[in-house]
């Protein structure tokens, strides 16, 4: 019996960061295997040539999703004790589009840039430098951009109550959307295939 | 594009993706938290700057909710990214995947690649700091907790990323 999940590890301890550890060990090999530490492959998500970037994420959402859900019904975990990433609209809104712009232009994003360096790619080495820089730029300009950074705070809001859903129908609807992506995904990478072997005769 | 390196075929995405959703799982189920990248940079950020620069950072808050007691080698993230250091490295090397190289499109010099990067890092670095979180701490697990902050960055960077990646589609062929 290792006792209620999840576990109280105090931070800092040495158990929590034998975890941290391993889960990184897992999260890295995992963007690895699925060949995500490599930009021209990433990139192709956004070329619309290869969906792997969508595959991989939406797969993964749905299984941690619908575990974790399953795992609190069944009373195994306390939900209430996983904490849920607090919504800022506009912060998220507005981070969310010069992310995702940076993102374009990198052709990786911060985890898989580690992937990358690790894995001998000199453009991966750079991002996670040039990513660092911005972090700390833009965290020394924090203090004037406070305005911005604060607005429109509600807390740990999730979408179910947003919606005014309960947990489990709202589940639903989130894994049929995926797999309806994934059903996109495969006709947009079939498309793309005929495309490209039509230019090549 | 760089020379070709021979190794093993990267795994089906859907099966990927169930391994990355089942270690997204076990950190929520053990340690009560997703996974996260940028909170680890942030962290060497504000390390770097306590050493450099203290007074800089003094009254800063971000920096200071960023430096925890026992140093960076004790903060959960920065361990959490050795460890995909480490997981990504022995996940190459055991598929023969290791081999120095610069990827980039066919017709890009590798200072223009390094430009694309440098810039590309530091719109991420600047968006993560807005958004509290990049594709790991907002997108997969904020996603996966419902979050509706995280749902949105998810919208707003797939849509910036598909407008400025085909404005730019050229320097990838």
């Amino acid at each position: 019996m290792i006792g209620p999940l999840p576990l109280s590890l105090p931070a800092g301890s040495g158990d929590a960061l034998a975890l941290a550890f391993g889960v990184g060990i897992g999260f890295g090999w995992c963007l690895e295997r699925a060949g995500l530490g490599s930009a021209t492959k990433l990139m192709g998500q956004f070329h619309l040539t290869d969906m792997a970037v969508f595959k991989v994420m939406f797969s993964a959402i749905v299984t941690a999703m619908l575990g974790l859900f399953w795992l609190s019904r069944l009373g195994a975990v306390d939900l209430s004790r996983v904490y849920v990433p607090e919504t800022f609209v506009l912060p998220q809104l507005v981070g969310g589009l010069v992310f995702g712009a940076g993102m374009a232009l990198a052709g990786l994003c911060p985890g898989t840039s580690c992937v990358a360096a690790a894995t001998g790619r000199g453009d991966g080495l750079v991002v996670v430098g040039g990513f660092f820089a911005g972090v700390l730029a833009t965290g020394l300009a924090l203090p004037a951009m406070a305005g911005l950074h604060q607005s429109g705070a509600r807390g740990s809001l999730t979408l179910d109550t947003l919606f005014g859903m309960d947990s489990g129908s709202l589940i639903l609807v989130v894994v049929a959307a995926a797999l309806a992506g994934f059903i996109v995904a495969e006709q947009v990478e079939q498309w793309q295939a005929r495309r490209v072997a039509e230019v090549g005769r | 594009m760089s020379a070709r390196v021979r190794g093993r075929p990267y795994a089906d995405p859907y099966l990927a993706g169930v391994g990355l959703g089942l270690v997204l799982l076990a950190s929520f189920v053990l340690a009560g938290r997703g996974l996260g990248a940028s909170g680890a940079f942030a962290t060497a950020a504000a390390t770097s700057m306590r050493a450099v620069a203290p007074a800089a950072i003094a009254g800063n808050a971000y920096f200071t909710e960023h430096l925890g007691a026992g140093g960076p080698l004790r903060d959960w993230l920065v361990v959490e990214i050795i460890g995909v250091i480490v997981g990504g490295f022995l996940s190459a090397a055991l598929a023969g995947r290791l081999a120095l190289r610069v990827e980039r499109g066919e017709h890009v010099s590798v200072a223009h690649r390094a430009g694309t990067a440098v810039a590309g890092g530091l719109l991420m670095g600047g968006g993560s700091v807005l958004a509290r979180g990049c594709t790991s701490g907002q997108a997969l697990t904020g996603g996966a907790l419902l979050s509706v902050g995280a749902w949105l960055f998810i919208g707003a960077a797939f849509a910036a990323a598909y407008l400025v990646a085909f404005v730019t589609r050229r320097s990838w062929t």
